[in-house]
């Protein structure tokens, strides 16, 4: 059977955190009443004119130097013509020939691999509105309703090079370009309310060849797990077609995620004529080197700095950092906890286990945990200063969960502390020796794992609190 | 005229319909061949700018020598909704109610 390679590129849409449309001074705000943030630059209205949001600009300037983009100081929009309702004008106003930036790249690491992806360009253009169906799905509809609020709404589009070769690496992609999105503060990354959203370009080749095969667009990936299974999903319908002698048809498709398929969308082929011309209501831009380098030194600590810095600064493991940084209010969170904590992997580890399970379970971001940085902190102290075993640590996490409280007090209320006072534990220590004279014979006769079940005993009395280390070393030596 | 046969013909009859069709405009059979005509005039005039030296010359993106006009990013109210919707052809759910569209 013949062995096949497969490329991707992406195209990323992201919507610019903006108070205004990129056009108008309309609100950008999410959810409001359809029609509720339009004028008449919105709906197109004759003699209505455009003028740029310069917070656009400087967004789009932010994400194109995080992203390694080489700028083209003299930049222009232009228009893309198309009919479509949801842009009233007839067409979108965009970048075509000249981008604020091309020639960029992210560096990705799939299972220990370092990948240079390259970025075509990031151009800047408008959103268009939504369409509202009256049935299930737009051919079961007799009309659709039209909401122009976010027509409008600035984008920065971010295509990359066909350099990936695996929906691994295509995850990887999309996940350290959302890290440095949110980094950089310029989208907020909601690929649910598609304020991110993914277009998939994928082909297969034969090992060997030496053009690409024919790719076949995909819509509609509203989150990592839908890119990565119909990256899977269409490299297999691709070898299916190929196998049959066939030829995959260039069109586009989009992902229907309840059925896990991807659906070819029958685009008529006049459709994609769209006659760019240079928008003639909006003068060009030209960025200096003073404006460029400004925005340059404002650029925050980026998702790699701050790996390499928590593997340097706190010794984590560099799986570890990368995780946790992944996710800038997940790093934000750790660093505030690390100040105060005795034991920053131990923060790393509550984090990435316990802190990371309870809000998979909740389905939550870590922006919504409720517990403070500095008192999970205080948790980890607890434990670094031997007053929790990890057992009863989990049990005050649990407690943390229901209500943020500073543990110390917790241990007091709930009265957890360790028992680490040796006298105490001596008692009890004799105690289970003398009720359990078999484990004893058993342990002297050379049998090591009775002890086990003595410390066992002796773990259940104190009700989970005597210290374990101070336990096995006093057994031991009455045992001898 | 020194334009070659070749030049005379930049658009057929097929080109006037696809562009009618793109810009959704009906164009009579009976006008299209007028049209036609009229097209490959326009065309073959513009020729003419073909002839200029512009080796040097950068393209024109805007005729005006003004760049950077920019808007601060400040909200504004727009337009009330009953004005939004008085162009409207019909309404539901506060939306343009429009006809079903597919791609």
């Amino acid at each position: 059977m013949t062995r096949y390679i497969t490329v991707i590129g992406l195209e990323v849409h992201a919507e610019l955190k903006t108070k205004t449309k990129a056009f108008c001074s309309c609100s950008t705000a999410f959810g409001s009443r359809p029609n509720t943030h339009v004028c008449p630059v919105c709906t197109g209205m004759p003699g209505a004119l455009p003028v740029l949001n310069k917070q656009v600009v400087e967004f789009a300037l932010r994400a194109a130097l995080a992203l390694n983009c080489r700028i083209n100081k003299f930049n222009k929009f232009d228009r893309k013509n198309y009919f479509y309702p949801d842009l009233a004008k007839g067409y979108q106003i965009s970048q075509f020939d000249q981008p604020i930036c091309e020639h960029g790249y992210i560096d990705i690491n799939v299972e220990g691999e370092e990948k240079r992806i390259g970025i075509t360009r990031i151009h800047m253009e408008e959103d268009a509105g939504k369409l509202v169906h009256s049935g299930a799905t737009i051919s079961t509809s007799d009309f659709s309703a039209v909401d122009y609020n976010r027509a409008g709404v600035p984008l920065i589009e971010i295509v990359s090079e066909p350099d990936m070769r695996s929906a691994e690496e295509a995850r990887a992609y999309m996940e350290s370009l959302k890290a440095i999105l949110e980094y950089t503060d310029v989208c907020d990354c909601k690929m649910q309310e598609g304020s991110l959203r993914c277009d998939a370009n994928i082909s297969i080749m034969p090992v060997g060849a030496k053009e690409f095969g024919t790719r076949a667009e995909i819509k509609n990936l509203n989150s990592f797990r839908a890119l990565v299974r119909a990256i899977e999903y269409e490299v297999e319908r691709q070898k299916e077609i190929l196998e049959d002698g066939g030829h995959v048809v260039q069109e586009t498709r989009t992902w229907d995620d309840v059925n896990g398929v991807t659906l070819s969308m029958r685009s008529k082929e006049e459709a994609h004529d769209y006659r760019y011309f240079p928008e003639p209501d909006l003068v060009p831009i030209q960025l200096d080197d003073a404006w460029i380098e400004r925005v340059r030194s404002e650029l925050p600590e980026l998702p790699g700095a701050r790996q390499a810095r928590l593997v340097k600064s706190f010794g984590l493991p560099e799986y570890d950092a990368g995780q946790i940084v992944s996710s800038k209010a997940m790093a934000d969170y750790f660093d505030a906890a690390a100040a105060t904590a005795k034991d920053a992997k131990g923060v790393a580890n509550w984090l990435l286990g316990d802190v990371s399970a309870f809000l998979n379970s909740e389905n939550i971001g870590i922006e919504d945990f409720k517990v403070a940085p500095a008192h999970l902190a205080e948790l980890v102290n607890l434990i670094k200063d031997g007053v929790l075993s990890s057992k009863l640590a989990k049990k005050v996490f649990g407690e943390l969960l229901k209500e943020d409280a500073s543990p110390k007090a917790l241990v007091e209320k709930l009265g957890l502390q360790q028992v680490s006072d040796e006298g105490a534990i001596a008692a009890l220590v004799d105690e289970a020796i003398a009720a359990n004279p078999q484990s004893v014979a058993d342990y002297k006769a050379g049998k090591d794992k009775a002890i086990g079940f003595l410390v066992g005993q002796i773990m259940k009395k104190s009700r989970g609190k005597a210290n374990p280390g101070l336990v096995q070393k006093l057994l031991k030596e009455r045992l001898q | 005229m020194t334009a070659t046969a070749a030049n005379n013909l930049k658009v057929s009859q097929d080109d006037v319909e696809h562009i009618a069709q793109l810009s959704r405009l009906t164009v009579p059979a009976s006008e299209r061949e007028k049209f036609t005509e009229q097209f490959n005039q326009i065309l073959n005039y513009a020729d003419i700018l073909e002839h200029i030296d512009t080796a040097g010359i950068q393209p024109t993106a805007h005729v005006l020598p003004v760049s950077n006009v920019f808007r601060e990013d400040i909200v504004k109210p727009g337009s009330a909704l009953e004005e939004v919707l008085a162009n409207a052809p019909a309404v539901h759910n506060d939306g343009f109610k429009v006809p079903r569209v597919i791609e």
